[in-house]
């Protein structure tokens, strides 16, 4: 934690720019207003979100390495906005990291865009947003920042596996509560915590297209129990969950057969609220389950 | 020594009564297990409690259950370390520290027979029986023993090291929302036999896992097996190999999950970052503009996508061609997508798996990027011998 202008290498990821661009918009304006600069990796390539890594390894932990020299040719730690990015970007720094021998060969296919990944000493750092604003912004910064507090509004955590698992790849040893951040971040923020089921579960994104059935029983699964928890809205650090959660709501809905109709928010949706941001310029119009209520739960507090 | 409570899920049959939540004061030193505090309160306050165990070493494999919503070995989890969890999850939601127990549950996705004891039949060993968990070797036996290289025998030294204790099957979300699913510990299995160099029928494995719409393709990546696994099997890193295998095979399944994969790596390759739209179309469609006709599993996903993207474009998500229409979406920067294309050119060149179980860490790191040789991790060693032993 400190008190300095923190400056970072911006890796938004694919989704943010594509199905929920509401979520890169609203980092942008949080950004801002936390006073966090943000130099945008816009050569960059996709993580692979596993996908890439199932079909070659070695093709997901070049493409990768190729983001973080990227990164490392700014000067500055990398930050993304996606529980996925967050996962599949570790997985491979986690190999090019382990053996030399093995990072020598994949900077072979970096040297001829002059580009090259070196592990260094304290080694490289990549951080969802999340474990950037407890880690290194910290919360009490956080809280000071905070002109409309969310009291009152009942908020129930969604992490997305890649974030939360597996422990010993996310630097869970030297930070113990990375699981618990977004409830952290949440009360900071003067908002209730929600506590259900769903928390830490799989929002079933990854089997949409191969069992679409399983996968939006494993969304509505989730909804419906923070709903029944009494959520006002769930509140989710990666914009693959936010689809299956949010986009997909209406044909989870279907599946689970029941009412959902649950805001779910991006996490700099959240923050963004409780930074005076209206929710027009946060993008909750877009989304396909209606925020109305949230915006209603907060329109007594002014900003 | 330390003063402990435990919560424990409890159920008798005979009795009627559905479940019921029981707390037990406990007290023992918090580098002991939880299974030594359920072992005490049946010793001194309920005999009747259920629960298996045997070698209370994590060896054995018989003490599966649910701590904290975790799911492990009751004998290799530290009491003390489970309170610390259980305070730390109470203080996140916002109680104290004091209310705070650590909560015992008997595994999931399995029919529960008593108190902590569930029944594997169903949900784990017929699994296991499935997917043919023996050698098929061709040709006729050798006189004496099969004889191969130690060195080919390391790519499965790691679902070698399985104990059959089920915490995966427990924790696995997938199997949660679909009981039909094959699930972690017996796809670990399968690889183990598709890896063996001395099995002679790893193409029809491969089929046969991949064309079962429960099989490889119905895991949701989300590593709850890789963490719930007291052996570091790691489940899920084997379904993904099997895959990577059958998609070499060139196998296509009805979950389309090989058209899927190449879909998005051809995406990648062509674009550098994801066209959305044209992931959903060459998932369910590949080459519809040219050569092949979408099956009918296809034109029925397609549809049901279709209100989707209806509701995607009210609300503004998606209104934008580049996002609604397949192939129109946009290239990295300034020959960004060449550099991207040369990386394809040299992985698929080589296209080499790097599995850290095997090679392990290296231990002392070297001048800046110096080649060294990679050492076989200690726990690949115990396996390998566990084994052969």
């Amino acid at each position: 934690m400190s008190d300095g202008q923190i400056k970072v290498a911006y890796w938004p990821g694919c989704v943010s720019r594509g199905f929920t661009p509401e979520l890169h918009g609203s980092m942008a304006i949080v950004a801002d207003k936390l006073g966090i600069e943000l130099v945008t990796l816009d050569r960059a390539n996709c993580c692979g979100a596993g996908v890439i890594a199932e079909h070659n390894q070695e093709l997901a932990d070049t493409l990768n390495a190729r983001t973080f020299a990227l990164a490392q040719q700014t000067g500055l730690s990398m930050m993304n906005i996606c529980s996925t990015c967050q996962g599949a970007q570790s997985e491979c720094q986690q190999r090019l990291d382990a053996d030399s021998a093995y990072r020598a060969h994949v900077n072979e296919a970096l040297s001829g865009q002059g580009l090259s990944y070196e592990k260094g000493k304290d080694g490289f750092t990549n951080k969802n947003f999340l474990w950037l604003l407890v880690e290194d912004y910290g919360l009490d910064r956080l809280k000071a920042q905070v002109v409309r507090p969310l009291t009152g509004l009942k908020v129930g955590p969604f992490y997305g596996c890649y974030i939360v698992r597996p422990k010993e790849r996310l630097g869970y040893g030297e930070h113990p509560d990375r699981d618990i951040y977004l409830e952290q971040v949440i009360t900071a923020l003067g908002g209730e915590v929600v506590e259900y089921d769903g928390a830490r579960k799989c929002c079933g994104f990854p089997v949409i297209t191969m069992n679409r059935e399983t996968s939006l029983k494993q969304a509505g699964t989730h909804v419906g129990d923070a709903i029944d928890a009494g959520a006002d809205c769930l509140v989710t650090p990666c914009p693959l969950c936010h689809l299956n959660l949010d986009m997909q709501q209406p044909e989870a809905a279907k599946v689970v057969n029941r009412d959902l109709g649950l805001a779910v928010l991006h996490l700099p949706q959240l923050v963004g609220l409780a930074l005076g941001a209206e929710p027009k310029e946060l993008g909750m119009s877009k989304h396909i389950a209606s925020t109305g209520w949230v915006e209603e739960r907060l329109a007594g507090v002014p900003a | 020594m330390a003063d402990y409570t435990i919560k424990v899920r409890r159920f008798q049959p005979e009795s009627g009564e559905g479940p019921y939540w029981e707390q037990f004061k406990v007290e023992l030193e918090p580098s002991l297990s939880v299974l030594d505090a359920l072992l005490q309160t049946k010793d001194r306050e309920d005999g009747s409690l259920a629960v298996r165990c045997s070698c209370r070493a994590a060896i054995c494999g018989s003490c599966g259950m649910k701590i904290n919503g975790q799911s492990g070995l009751g004998c290799k989890t530290q009491i003390g370390e489970a309170q610390e969890l259980a305070e730390k999850k109470m203080g996140a939601v916002g109680g104290s520290a004091e209310r705070a127990v650590v909560v015992i549950e008997p595994m999931g996705n399995m029919p529960v027979i008593k108190d902590l004891v569930t029944d594997m039949e169903s949900t784990h060993w017929a699994k296991i029986r499935r997917v043919t968990p023996w050698l098929l070797p061709h040709g006729a036996p050798p006189e004496r023993e099969y004889i191969v290289e130690p060195e080919s025998m390391l790519d499965i030294t790691q679902p070698m090291a399985c104990i059959q204790c089920g915490a995966c099957v427990s924790s696995c979300l997938s199997m949660e929302a679909d009981p039909g699913f094959i699930g972690p510990a017996a796809l670990a299995k399968a690889y183990r036999f598709v890896g063996d160099p001395r099995d002679a029928e790893t193409k029809e494995r491969l089929h046969d896992l991949a064309e079962d719409p429960h099989g490889i393709y119905d895991c949701t990546h989300c590593f709850a097996c890789v963490d719930a696994c007291p052996k570091d099997v790691a489940p899920m890193d084997q379904i993904m190999r099997l895959r990577r295998r059958a998609g070499e095979e060139g196998i296509e399944d009805p979950n389309s999950g090989h058209d899927h994969e190449i879909a998005f790596v051809k995406i990648i390759e062509k674009k550098g970052t994801l066209d959305e739209s044209l992931l959903l179309q060459e998932s369910f469609a590949p080459g519809i503009k040219g050569k092949l006709k979408p099956s009918k599993r296809a034109i029925k996903e397609m549809l049901g996508s279709i209100p989707t993207a209806i509701r995607g474009i009210k609300t503004g998500k998606m209104r934008s061609l580049p996002k609604l229409i397949p192939g129109i979406h946009h290239k990295l920067p300034d020959g960004a997508q060449d550099d991207v294309k040369a990386i394809y050119k040299h992985a698929e060149e080589h296209n080499e798996e790097f599995n850290l179980y095997i090679k392990g860490e290296e231990d002392v790191e070297p001048e800046p990027d110096e080649p060294t040789d990679a050492i076989l991790g200690d726990e690949a060693a115990a396996a390998a011998e566990s084994e052969s032993a």
